[in-house]
Order: C-alpha cells, then sequence, then structure tokens
C-alpha cells in the first residue's frame, strides 16, 4: 500500500533523514554567509563578488540552494498533511491539500531555477 | 487502523505545553521562511548583479520598511534554527524526558530572544 505519494523520499525515514541532512547543510551556509556579512563591515562590490565566485563556494551555495527545495518540501509536506486535513476543513480538504502541494511544489522549483541562474548568470 | 478510531487533534482545544509552543513556532517560522527565501533571492541576485545592483541593494536596505522585513526574516531565520538545533540535539538522545524538553524550550526561547534583539541592533 502505497500512500505517500506526495512526500519527498517516499518514505516517513528518507524524509525524517533528508531533513536533518539538509538542515546541517542549511546551519553551515547561514553561519558562512552570517560570518561574512558580520565580519565585513560596509562590504563593497567587488570583495562580496568574489567571496561567491569561487568554485567552492559556488558548490557551497548550490548544495544549499538544492537543501532548501529539499527541506522545505519536506517541511511543507509535513504542514499541509496536519492541518489540511479532512478533520481539520471538512471535505474539500484534499482538493485544497494536493493544490497548496502543486503549488509550494512549482514555487520550490522556480527557486531551483533562480538560484541557479544567480550563481551561474551573473 | 480503525478509520472511525476517537482522535482528539483539534488544536483550539488542547492548551499548549511550552516544547509545543517552541514546537508550532518552529513551524510557522519555517512557513514564513518559505517566503522569505523569495526576499533573500531577489536581494541576492540585485547584489551579484554589478556595482550599479549593488549599490541598489544597499539603498533598499538603507529603508526603514526594508529594515523591518530584514529584522523579521532574519529573527524567522535565529528562531527556526535555534529551535533546529534543539531538535537534532534531541535526535541524539539530550533532553529527551518531560522536563528536559521544558527546559530545552526555555534555553530555545531564551537564545533565541537575545539573538534576534542584537539581529535587530546589527539591522539599524
Amino acid at each position: 500500500m502505497v500512500r505517500a505519494v506526495t512526500s519527498f523520499g517516499r518514505s516517513g525515514l528518507s524524509d525524517w533523514l533528508l531533513q536533518r541532512f539538509t538542515a546541517v547543510v542549511l546551519l553551515a551556509y547561514v553561519l558562512c554567509v552570517g560570518g561574512i556579512l558580520l565580519f565585513t563591515p560596509g562590504i563593497d562590490y567587488a570583495t562580496w563578488r568574489e567571496h561567491f565566485d569561487g568554485t567552492a563556494m559556488k558548490v557551497f551555495s548550490l548544495m544549499a540552494l538544492l537543501s532548501i527545495v529539499v527541506h522545505a518540501w519536506i517541511g511543507l509536506w509535513s504542514v499541509s498533511t496536519d492541518y489540511l486535513t479532512v478533520r481539520m476543513l471538512g471535505a474539500k480538504a484534499n482538493g485544497i491539500r494536493i493544490v497548496f502541494q502543486m503549488a509550494y511544489a512549482v514555487v520550490l522549483f522556480a527557486y531551483l531555477v533562480w538560484g541557479v541562474q544567480i550563481l551561474w548568470g551573473n | 487502523m480503525k478509520p472511525n478510531r476517537p482522535v482528539n487533534l483539534d488544536l483550539g482545544t488542547i492548551a499548549l505545553p511550552l516544547p509545543a509552543k517552541a514546537s508550532i513556532l518552529h513551524r510557522v517560522s519555517g512557513v514564513a521562511l518559505v517566503v522569505a527565501v523569495a526576499v533573500l533571492l531577489y536581494l541576492f541576485d540585485l547584489s551579484l548583479s554589478g556595482e550599479a545592483g549593488f549599490a541598489r541593494a544597499g539603498e533598499l536596505l538603507a529603508t526603514t520598511p526594508a529594515k523591518l522585513v530584514i529584522w523579521g526574516v532574519l529573527a524567522a531565520l535565529i528562531y527556526h534554527c535555534v529551535a533546529g538545533v534543539k531538535h537534532l540535539l534531541m535526535d541524539l538522545g539530550i533532553g529527551e524526558s518531560l522536563q528536559g524538553g521544558i527546559t530545552a524550550a526555555r534555553i530555545t526561547f531564551a537564545v533565541a530572544a537575545v539573538l534576534i534583539v542584537l539581529a535587530g541592533v546589527w539591522v539599524w
């Protein structure tokens, strides 16, 4: 019986692990970019650009971007399957939930494309 | 699983203990951050688009409404990160008891509050 067709990894254990792995990646990225902003007050364009132009940082940024997509997918899936339910909203809940899930899928995909464009297009 | 088993998940009728408040706020801040990513990507894009874009991003961030938005985004991010670390520690078996959960929630609120105030100082 397959019920979790809209979850990210189609398995609760897989989603659980991915949520934690991506959380650690994102925490590291937040600390890294936060550190740059915090320790270089009044940063100029050239320095800012230099920070994100290196290959290592580009890989790290892409990893963070993918982590945002996965982490947000799993988080929003949890929220939607907990609150957008027949018990909470009545019979129309299933329709509302699937529309909500399609909407965040589109938004997160757009974030991914936008982010790749920023990292490699600028 | 019987489909008609009795359940009470009507959150409106349940008095939420402190760890539950910490948990629901983790969710609320997470949903807010999904929206905030759009703001951050926009600023990131602008700041890397060239000298002019970088200067424009700086001008945008100098206005009071923008500072309020950024502080809000930082507040959500800080709370979500602190509560997330609590979550990871609990996954490792730290603070899993009833009292441990309450203490961990208190520490989460306290640490997040201090960091959010500091973030406000940094933004202004």
